[in-house]
């Protein structure tokens, strides 16, 4: 099992520059966990302490929001895409 | 075609008839009206429109000089900013002669310039809960090209309140966001992000810079989108968030989804503007926000801020006026919720702020104090405080057990923002004596060395 998650610029640097990392587990969550504790810089921006997401910070499976599909309970399939979208506000 | 089903086209037939065009502008318009999606009656179309941008600055800077020339007949422009030396690597609508006006007066010459047949509206104004509704409601759509979370919900509120769409961009280093928010159908900003993040967080682009020609990219689209909604064709970026990577080059859309929980759009909960300010944690990180909301009009029924508990990098003290209370966090795997929750039913900790010039005073004389530039080393190399060791944020939680807590610690950064975290931070994991400079290295720059070149 394995799935794709692709980090915006700003959360690369926390994950030794890589902008796609590779990443296993049965639910999006574990799977979010399982890099989470690979980088653990990157931990605090993707999760809050309990381990779930913040609302500025919005996943995306395969292009589709999951707090429409399941959250981080969803279900992953060897070659998912996971795109992690921070808020920023600048203009 | 999705079409529009968009404030656009009823107020077209509800109110207004659509203008003549005429020899002059017929011959400036002739590329548009030999387009087939346009034409004529499209060109009327735009010539009959009124879009508000809110924001001349990097965003809205692009967006107004294509709007007005297309000829979008009425810009509304809101900002309340003058333009500086560092906005022009980006900001296109100003020019090195303009340093120091007011960016409106610079953006009314310019759009003037472009296409006389424009009708430019000045709003010299932070847009806010006060008189957002009675400015937007004027206005067929919105083109948010603001600087900060606060006024973006505003921009948000009041586009769901007033049911006008709004032309959504963001940008960030070298990356963007875009979309069309608050249609009928589809979702809005809040369905997008819930909350916005703790002040501090997401760095401004003032604190983590942006490269020059992304708001280009970014802004250009907003425009585009924009004249889309008016002529009602094409399909415009409702339910998909554009995502643009520059150092990529890769564009991508993701699906978003009207929620129906959402206060604003979803159980519309939310019916009045409320304390922007507040809902965003207080002041953000940069004095620099440039369209920042403010006041308050009714206390609003919408949700409370993030009640997650952020750790280093998610800070939520307020870095604005004097004592500051350190809120939440903790250092690094120091701390846990449990800590943090016990430290903040206890007495709340404090930093104390001190000005550049007290600093300096006290430099000279040779207290007897560390001072910590909390900022980057590439920032470190462009200028420092003499004196200053530098302790980057991006590896703070390593390096605080090199720092002595029997000592006063006085921390700076750029403008003050994240110096102001790291404050609340070290005061929170016991430092007792912990103070900020305020304004940073800039404020020093402009009250104590002018030799130190400001960035």
């Amino acid at each position: 099992m394995s799935i794709t998650i692709n980090l915006p610029n700003v959360l690369s640097r926390l994950a030794d520059g890589q902008r796609s990392l590779k990443a296993g587990g049965a639910t999006l969550g574990a799977a979010v966990a399982e890099v989470s504790s690979r980088f653990p810089a990157l931990r605090s921006r993707l999760t809050d302490d309990a381990g779930n997401p913040y609302p500025f910070v919005t996943f995306y499976l395969n292009d589709e929001d999951i707090r429409f599909a399941g959250g981080f309970d969803a279900a992953i399939r060897d070659g998912d895409e996971v795109t992690i979208v921070p808020a920023v506000a600048g203009g | 075609m999705t079409g529009l089903a968009s404030p656009v086209a009823r107020r077209d037939a509800a109110t207004t008839a659509e203008p003549e065009l005429s020899r002059e502008e017929i011959l400036r318009y002739s590329r548009h009206l030999i387009l087939p999606d346009v034409g004529v009656s499209g060109q009327r179309k735009l010539k009959a429109a009124r879009i508000l941008l809110v924001g001349a600055g990097g965003l809205g800077s692009p967006a107004a000089l294509y709007l007005a020339a297309a000829g979008v007949g009425h810009l509304g422009v809101v900002d309340f900013d003058t333009v500086d030396v560092t906005n022009l690597h980006r900001q296109v609508l100003h020019g090195t002669a303009d340093v120091g006006r007011s960016k409106l007066a610079s953006a009314a010459d310019r759009l003037k310039d472009v296409n006389p047949h424009v009708h430019v509206e000045p709003y010299e104004t932070r847009l806010t809960s006060e008189n957002a509704l009675e400015i937007i409601e004027e206005y067929d759509l919105v083109v948010d090209g603001t600087d900060n979370f606060a006024t973006r919900y505003l921009v948000n509120d009041a586009c769901v309140i007033l049911d006008r769409p709004n032309v959504y961009g963001s940008i960030f280093r070298f990356e963007g966001q875009a979309s069309v928010l608050a249609t009928p159908d589809g979702p809005c900003y809040r369905c997008l992000f819930r909350e916005p993040p703790p002040p501090g967080l997401v760095p401004s682009c003032a604190e983590g810079g942006v490269l020059g020609v992304l708001p280009g990219l970014v802004g250009t689209i907003q425009a585009t989108e924009a004249i889309k909604l008016v002529l009602g064709i094409g399909e415009p970026l409702i339910g998909r968030l554009l995502l643009v990577d520059a150092l990529a080059l890769s564009f991508r859309t993701m699906t978003i989804r009207r929620d129906p929980t959402c206060p604003a759009c979803g159980t519309r909960e939310i019916r009045e503007l409320i304390d922007y300010d507040a809902f965003c944690g207080a002041g953000e990180s940069t004095p620099a926000s440039s369209h920042a909301s403010t006041h308050s009009s009714t206390a609003g029924s919408s949700s409370s801020p993030s009640s997650s508990t952020p750790s280093l990098s998610t800070p939520s003290s307020n870095p604005s006026s004097t004592p500051a209370a350190a809120a939440a966090p903790t250092l690094g795997s120091a701390g846990t919720a449990a800590a943090a929750a016990q430290a903040q039913a206890q007495a709340p900790a404090t930093f104390t702020e001190v000005t550049p010039r007290e600093i300096a005073e006290r430099l000279a004389r040779g207290d007897d104090f560390d001072l910590i530039d909390v900022r980057e080393p590439f920032e470190w190399e462009i200028c420092r405080i003499e004196g200053a060791r530098l302790v980057p944020l991006s590896t703070f939680p390593a390096a605080v057990a090199s720092l002595d807590p029997t000592r006063e610690i006085v921390v700076q950064c750029k403008v003050g923002g994240r110096s102001a975290r790291v404050a609340a931070l070290l005061v929170q994991s016991g430092f007792p004596r912990v103070a900020n400079l305020v304004g940073g290295i800039t404020r020093w720059s402009d009250e104590v060395d002018p030799e130190i070149p400001k960035y």
